[in-house]
């Protein structure tokens, strides 16, 4: 008879230990996935800046450093290969010179007529929106997988199986939080 | 995340199972409508009719409601800000995949989503609402709607839309056959034997057949109210800024224009009451929506960093009740750090109230005159309008501006820097 009852509270704490664990790997695919998605928006950035900036050429030819600093900002971007804090500083200072973009796109009248530029702003400022989604969507889910592991009961385990606590995508100066505005 | 898609499904199989009991109720009491001992004839036929509808519901639910509200499916190039808002909301609430957008060609603005799950929901919205709205406005709504299918929303309200919608027709068929089947009811058959009884049960039936879409619709209620704010407080969280989803929902419900596809039965979908009720009181009581402008009162007053727990806090502070809307198992869940506090301890103002007043401080240092409307907003007039009557821009009250001492309009009129 007693050997029934431990037997079955060992099926029983099995069966919480598993559970716990499921939820922990759950917690840090998700965080792997929101990575992802902001790697997705980020290289759409980069797609996108040859075009723009081919497409400015023309008009703003008072603004070549504007246009080279964007440039030069992106291909250190597209090379940074390496740890997240690297990775977040480039993006961050490649944000930051689309935004002198196109603050200086204001003072160009024809630009601003022009179709294929404004099909291009919409694209970059919804991507800078995207990126920043899913830099929110991603601490969301390094505070949920941190919070599982450093938290009773699942702290107990996490150890045990090498769940590390993931690292947040953190934006340096507070302006950076705001990406590129578009009024319409 | 997960905790609220649970709860929110266990609440919709409760439903749907209730929605079913009212349904094999009024199939038999429109058998029995039909004739005597037909009753269980009209069980079977309310079953039938039940797990029809569930099928379809579930199967073609969502392009069955498309197709009512008269929707058309476009891509990216009709409407590339469109999309990109409906992109943008996807990443930040982690959706993988982008639904179907639909846009409805009619003036009312308004908007509504539906689906089985994540993997095969549709957005749909109206050409009015975005003629109407802003940017960021668009993209508050869109929040919401994201939210309804996140946490699987969707599925629960077609199905009941759909049920609701074949609950109300059969009632329909039931009263019908009531008018013209009565007579051959009484007069062809021995009256004495059994009267008294069948009198009964005849009572009976026309109470099932006259009440049953209203109790199915009071089923349909009993979350849907719940699901709103929710959806409000979800879609805050995706977008961090409950301004722009306040301001869009203050102008829907500011328009007066009515949704010519909308119909009772599928009225609760759409993030406003596409069908405009002049009775406040009894809307209130009856409406699948909770009053807007208190959605919208909560929402502004979520302060600072959006999230459940402020979303909580600021629900509880304007409806005054002291159960919140919220699942514990979220609250918990969101273990954000404290946010700095820059006021005293204890100091109740949000971090928007606080801005608010510095801001108002600024104002009146340039003359301002402050009136407060009786809808809520706070109008700031311009010293230029002292003595003038101006017009509240969201309820077109009129209201006479307070004439300013000459010498300080006159201070108030030096240009400032």
């Amino acid at each position: 008879m007693t050997g029934i009852v431990i037997l079955l509270l060992i099926v029983v704490a099995l069966f919480f230990v598993v559970g716990l664990y499921n939820a922990l790997v759950r917690a840090r695919n998700e965080v792997k996935n929101a990575w992802s998605q902001i790697d997705v928006q980020l290289n759409r950035r980069h797609d996108l800046i040859p075009n723009l900036v081919e497409t400015v050429k023309g008009y703003m030819t008072h603004e070549r450093e504007t246009l080279e600093a964007v440039t030069r900002a992106r291909q250190q971007a597209v090379n940074v290969s390496g740890n997240l804090e690297d990775k977040a500083r480039v993006e961050n200072v490649l944000s930051q010179t689309l935004r002198s973009l196109f603050a200086v796109a204001e003072n160009y009248p024809e630009l601003k007529a022009n179709q294929n530029f404004l099909a291009l702003q919409e694209e970059l400022t919804s991507t800078e929106n995207k990126i920043s989604f899913a830099r929110q969507y991603y601490n969301d889910s390094v505070l949920r997988l941190n919070n599982r592991i450093e938290m009773f009961p699942a702290n107990l385990i996490a150890g045990r199986f090498n769940f590390e606590k993931a690292q947040f995508f953190e934006v340096e100066t507070p302006e950076a939080r705001q990406a590129v505005k578009v009024q319409f | 995340m997960f905790e609220l898609i649970r709860a929110n499904q266990q609440r919709s199989a409760f439903l749907v199972a209730g929605m079913a009991l009212v349904l094999l109720t009024l199939g038999y009491a429109v058998g029995e409508a039909l004739g005597a001992g037909v009753g269980p004839l009209g069980l079977f036929g309310g079953l039938v009719i039940w797990v029809v509808m569930s099928l379809t519901a579930y199967f073609q639910g969502g392009r069955l409601l498309l197709a009512i509200s008269r929707a058309r499916q476009i891509d990216k190039t009709d409407h590339p800000i469109l999309f990109n808002v409906v992109e943008e909301m996807c990443v930040a609430s982690g959706t993988p995949r982008v639904p179907d957008i639909w846009i409805i060609d009619d003036d009312a603005p308004n908007a509504f989503a539906t689906g089985r799950d994540a993997d095969h929901a549709s957005v749909a919205v109206t050409s009015g609402l975005l003629k109407l709205l802003t940017r960021d406005e668009l993209q508050g709504v869109i929040a919401h709607e994201i939210a309804h299918v996140r946490n699987r929303d969707v599925l629960y309200m077609t199905m009941v839309t759909v049920m609701l919608g074949s609950i109300v027709l059969l009632a329909d068929i039931g009263r019908r056959s009531l008018f013209y089947g009565s007579r051959s009811r009484t007069g062809g058959r021995d009256s004495r034997r059994g009267g008294q009884a069948e009198a009964i049960l005849l009572i009976v039936v026309v109470l099932v057949i006259l009440f049953a879409p209203l109790i199915a619709r009071l089923i349909y209620l009993a979350v849907s109210r719940k699901r709103e704010y929710l959806a409000d407080a979800c879609g805050a969280l995706y977008s961090r800024y409950p301004e722009g989803l306040a301001s869009a929902l203050e102008k829907l419900a500011g328009s007066t224009k009515k949704l010519q596809s909308a119909t009772t039965a599928t009225a609760a979908l759409y993030i406003v009451n596409p069908l405009r009720v002049t009775a406040r009181g009894l809307a209130d009581l009856t409406s699948t929506h909770p009053p807007t402008s208190q959605r919208v009162r909560i929402l502004r007053s979520m302060g600072g960093s959006p999230g459940f727990s402020t979303y909580e806090q600021a629900f509880k502070r304007v409806t005054g009740r002291a159960v919140g809307v919220i699942p514990l198992v979220e609250l918990a869940a969101e273990r954000r750090p404290a946010p700095p506090r820059t006021a005293g301890i204890g100091d109740p103002r949000t971090l928007l109230d606080r801005t608010r007043e510095a801001t108002d401080l600024l104002w009146h240092l340039q003359h301002y005159a402050f009136i407060a409307c009786s809808c809520g907003t706070n109008l700031k007039v311009p010293p230029a309008f002292a003595g003038k009557k101006i017009e509240c821009p969201h309820c077109s009250r009129m209201h006479a501006v307070p004439a300013v001492p000459a010498a300080e309009a006159d201070e108030a009129r030096t240009p400032v820097e």
